[in-house]
């Protein structure tokens, strides 16, 4: 355990890096604020005021650190139909009643709540609220505003709204449509396009800059009007001033009524589902490997909430999108998410009257792609090869659901989870007669201080929360095995669990091990299948491409291993600065010398998480040196290197050699052992060489050059490259070096 | 406290097919205990059936056993009971029910209400044999109660009468004395808990043994086991885990109607034996 740090100076020392993080985060909160409000057919400020007071309150007084929160896309459903039957004076009083429900969850610790529903459930519920999203903001995107009864009717509209747009005879639909289109296009391909002066501003946000852009062309330049009909226009964007002076009267005269306490109970639970959901995966991707406290989390969202309700917002979540962007650029603590509320007042009282130049199919482009990726068809291949009966939960949550309500939804779901778990049980017997046991065990070992748990008779999404409760207790780094001998059935949602727990911890330098399943059945040889676990399956495919059957020569050629299959344990990656915010998928098409120590390999990581989840192939070189060196990151000095120097990294300057300095931007903890290890030899070998990122962890090098696969060109000259620097750092005399 | 002896062993009897393995069982305990086995029969008196207990019991008298065959009519539960207080029985010997197609013992419905009720000592067998099998591990429960040092110096006692050659004291830290953990915070601060209370309940069992007089601890493979559970049923999966043949634990304080109406402590280990079991009282 680290000892206790000055924690006033670190936070000081963080803070410009939180800002900077915060304003990157806010440039997709403004779009996506004025979005969800809309869909959710409440007044377009309302979004932009939950993710202010969202960001002021829990950035004070919650008790995770990296997320971001804000209006939350779950609750869009829920709002509608909130707004539509109680009007919206009264969806804000019940808006300020799921957030005392939320601080009263939170004083019960019932931050284990998300566990009780089964993944597929879940997935199911998120997949129906994609779907709503999608079915309705399409028709605004295609420039057709529709007003449909129920959420079906507005998906089965889709396609004679796609043939209508070739009949547009009106220009200004037919613009709308086109921004909507191009909008949407800009969504999808964003992360396509690896040029890192693109990817500073966000997707969204190049869609209002475009946007907006667009509109002043029009207006100074070709002196037209803007070529968007004005009803396809954001409207009412109230001024800073307005906004105070109509700040609006929650109505509680339907509290008495059945369907406003259904709208609360709904717009409480999809909250806190949604925040738990977000707050577990922002944890995995925390680079300082911080736990979150959620029970306090979900008193701040409750208060913020309360709060945002009689401001005129809507709900306050936690937000996996902004949290994840957040993450990417460098946010450390709460200050980057007071920093995005903060940075959004800005844009409000500078900004508000630009607003109304975006054009609305633009902005519901951006809706329709978060619908899209909730409701992903991925997403069902992904439940289909873990079994087939995840589908049918799936299923029957989603159709529940749209055709319904959502809490129907997910109520379905968990009973026909249950239904499912006892038929493959052959009666429900197993689950009456335990469900009540203390069933988990755990113990440390004394000889070797290994944290071992045994499970007994069945662990599913019922009884998960006991697992988890004694998981939880284990620091992260330590070494785990948990015995399932005992257990009679183990399902889906704890699998699924438990591969988290795997990552979090072999991430963390810990060992997590899952035995005693071998002797179970299983349908599918998906690691997540009910009952079995097998980790790190995956089938080979027979036939190589010809890059891979040229690999493969090459290998030859250099008296190099080539294998073509995945690499289950990617630990070895997992300590470099350039990996900790990213998450490893797999790792392929190895070159390597006999010992290993000399690695060529294509690897798939993704960054963030949902819309902001970007997936990225590239090639890399990892060499394993047979002397200890400073840890440090060596890049090309660049525009966004200079922006960084401003947010506080640092860049190393090496004595007599100005124009490496000036080149090159050099980063690490041991400045002294750094300065050392760049001796003259090193640095001419860098000046004289071409450009590559390198990376050391103090035993090894990682070398890539691009974000993208190499081809056998460019993977010829990395191996040179790499064996020439392995020369000269190993031909250096050995100076003993202090290592961090 | 010193260790209970045991003067006088006690075992119902019925004509059931364990009936002899049950007896051999008991007669192998009465010999290394040199205690006194009472054969208890609900019913009335018979001659006939007085006949049959001794023709099992005959090879056990031969080697000096002293045995007797006590008929005391009645509903089954009060009758056992009855004996036990009259005949002063110190160890009630009971056998556990094996539940159809699995692998799980059970405690069958009277022999909980007399485990439940009884004054004495009870010892459950799950697997009755005529074969003696060795006894190799005992896990021994060492938590905070004033019943604990009797409760372990009776393991030791058992252990060498036994021939037993491990036995491992388990402290359970039952976890509202931790908290729970909530972020990383409450992590570190329960970890360090977790770490005092062991160094507690070790020192806390260190004291125990030091009591043990020396006689009964050689030859003994001491180990102390801190294991997080619910206290009283995980050392029942502790022992399952660790394959242990007889786990000796304390008398739990009477139970009532609500602790059966939400099982609790005992009645969990009664529905599920992992092994062979002893409860002293």
């Amino acid at each position: 355990m680290s000892p206790k740090k000055n924690n006033l100076s670190l936070f000081f020392k963080a803070l410009p890096k939180n800002i900077f993080s915060g304003f990157v985060v806010s440039l997709i909160a403004l779009p996506l604020g004025l979005g969800l409000a809309m869909a959710s057919e409440a007044p377009p400020i309302a979004g932009i005021i939950a993710a202010v007071v969202g960001g002021v309150l829990v950035s004070i007084l919650g008790g995770s650190n990296v997320t971001i929160s804000g209006p939350g896309n779950g609750l869009v459903g829920v709002l509608l139909v909130a707004i539509t039957t109680l009007g919206i004076e009264g969806a804000y009083a019940a808006i300020i009643c799921s957030g005392i429900l939320l601080i009263l969850l939170g004083f019960l610790k019932m931050g284990k709540l998300a566990d009780f529903f089964p993944s597929s459930a879940i997935q199911g519920m998120l997949a129906a609220i994609g779907l709503i999203i999608l079915g309705k903001q399409f028709h605004i995107m295609m420039g057709n505003k529709l007003s449909l009864d129920g959420s079906i009717a507005y998906l089965l509209e889709i396609p004679s709204t796609i043939i209508g747009v070739f009949k547009y005879t009106d220009s200004g639909l037919i613009f709308a449509a086109i921004a909507g289109i191009s909008s949407l296009f800009i969504m999808a391909f964003y992360g396509k396009i690896r040029n890192r002066f693109l990817q500073l501003v966000p997707a969204p946000m190049w869609i209002v800059l475009i946007a907006i852009g667009i509109s002043y062309y029009y207006e100074l330049v070709l002196q037209q009007p803007n070529p968007v009909s004005p009803e396809y226009m954001i409207s009412g964007i109230p001024a800073p001033a307005q906004i105070i002076n109509e700040i609006p009267t929650p109505n509680f005269s339907a509290i008495a009524s059945g369907s406003f306490w259904v709208s609360v109970l709904a717009l409480t639970l999809i909250s806190s589902i949604e925040s738990l959901l977000s707050i577990k995966a922002v944890d995995k991707l925390d680079p300082q490997k911080r736990r979150s406290n959620v029970n306090r989390d979900l008193k701040a969202l409750g208060l913020a909430t309360i709060g945002s309700g009689f401001l005129g917002g809507l709900n306050v979540v936690t937000v996996i999108a902004r949290s994840s962007v957040n993450v990417n650029n460098g946010g450390s603590n709460r200050s980057a998410n007071f920093a995005h509320a903060s940075f959004l007042v800005i844009f409000i009282v500078l900004f508000s009257s630009q607003l109304t130049r975006i054009p609305l199919p633009a902005l519901m482009a951006i809706l329709v792609y978060t619908g899209y990726k909730l409701a992903s068809p991925k997403l069902i291949g992904k439940l289909f090869s873990i079994g087939k009966e995840q589908l049918l939960i799936f299923f029957t949550t989603l159709l529940v659901t749209l055709f319904v309500d959502l809490i129907t939804g997910i109520v379905a779901g968990v009973i026909m989870t249950f239904i499912i778990h006892i038929i493959i049980n052959k009666g429900a017997s197993i689950f009456f007669r335990n469900v009540m046991k203390p069933n988990v065990l755990m113990f440390q070992e004394q000889a070797t201080g290994t944290y071992y748990i045994s499970v007994k008779h069945f662990c599913s999404f019922l009884n998960f929360y006991k697992l988890k409760q004694k998981l939880d207790d284990i620091p992260e780094n330590k070494d785990v095995v948990i015995d399932f001998s005992l257990c009679q059935f183990v399902d889906h949602t704890v699998m699924e669990n438990l591969s988290g727990y795997q990552e979090v911890f072999v991430k963390r330098d810990g060992h997590f091990d899952v035995i005693g399943l071998d002797l179970h059945g299983t349908e599918s040889a998906h690691p997540f299948a009910l009952r079995r676990f097998v980790p790190g399956l995956q089938k080979k495919g027979t036939t190589l491409t010809k890059r891979q059957l040229t690999l493969s020569e090459i290998a030859k050629d250099f008296n190099m291993q080539y294998e073509a299959g995945k690499l289950s344990d990617t630990h070895f990656l997992d300590s470099y600065r350039f990996f900790r915010t990213k998450k490893i998928e797999r790792v392929y098409n190895r070159l390597f010398t006999k010992k290993s120590t000399f690695k060529i390999f294509d690897v798939n990581y993704s960054e963030g998480e949902f819309i902001a989840k970007e997936e990225v192939k590239t090639t890399m070189l990892h060499i394993k040196l047979d002397q200890n060196i400073p840890t440090f990151t060596l890049d090309r000095e660049g525009f966004l290197e200079k922006v960084s120097l401003l947010a506080g990294f640092k860049d190393i300057p090496i004595d007599n050699h100005s124009d490496f300095t000036k080149r090159f931007y050099l980063k690490g903890q041991n400045e002294a052992s750094i300065k050392e290890f760049f001796n003259d030899e090193l640095v001419i070998f860098f000046e004289s060489n071409p450009y590559y990122h390198i990376e050391s962890n103090g035993e090894a090098l990682l070398i890539y050059s691009k974000e993208r696969i190499a081809g056998i060109k460019e993977i010829k000259s990395l191996r040179d490259f790499g064996e020439r620097l392995e020369t000269t750092i190993s031909s250096r005399k050995l100076q003993p070096v202090e290592i961090f | 406290m010193a260790h209970k002896n045991f003067t006088t062993i006690g075992i119902g009897v019925t004509f059931s097919p364990n009936l002899k393995a049950n007896i051999y069982e008991a007669s192998r305990l009465a010999m290394v205990f040199q205690s006194k086995l009472l054969l208890i029969h609900v019913g009335d008196v018979s001659e006939e059936k007085r006949q049959k207990f001794e023709t099992i019991l005959q090879p056990f008298i031969v080697d000096g056993l002293d045995a007797q065959v006590v008929f005391q009519p009645g509903k089954p539960v009060d009758a056992i009971l009855e004996s036990v207080t009259k005949q002063n029985i110190d160890l009630l010997i009971l056998g556990a029910v094996k539940r159809e197609s699995l692998l799980k013992y059970y405690v069958g419905s009277i022999a909980r209400k007399i485990t439940r009720n009884v004054s004495c000592s009870v010892m459950l067998l799950i697997n009755p044999s005529i074969e003696r099998v060795q006894c190799k591990h005992i896990v021994v429960n060492g938590l905070e109660d004033k019943k604990t040092e009797q409760t372990i110096a009776t393991a030791f006692v058992v252990a060498t009468a036994l021939e037993s050659d491990k036995i491992t004291i388990v402290e359970e830290i039952s976890h509202d004395k931790v908290g729970t953990v909530e972020d990383t915070k409450s992590l570190r601060k329960t970890n360090l808990l977790k770490e005092k209370i062991k160094r507690q309940e070790d020192t806390r069992v260190q004291t125990i043994l030091s009591h043990i007089p020396e006689a009964h601890k050689k030859n003994q493979n001491i180990a102390t086991q801190a294991i997080f559970g619910k206290r009283g049923y995980s050392i029942g999966h502790y022992a399952q885990v660790v394959r242990a043949d007889l786990l000796v634990m304390n008398a739990p304080e009477k139970s009532g109607f609500f602790d059966r109406l939400f099982p609790h402590d005992i009645e969990h280990i009664l529905t599920e034996l992992p092994n062979d079991i002893l409860i002293i009282r």
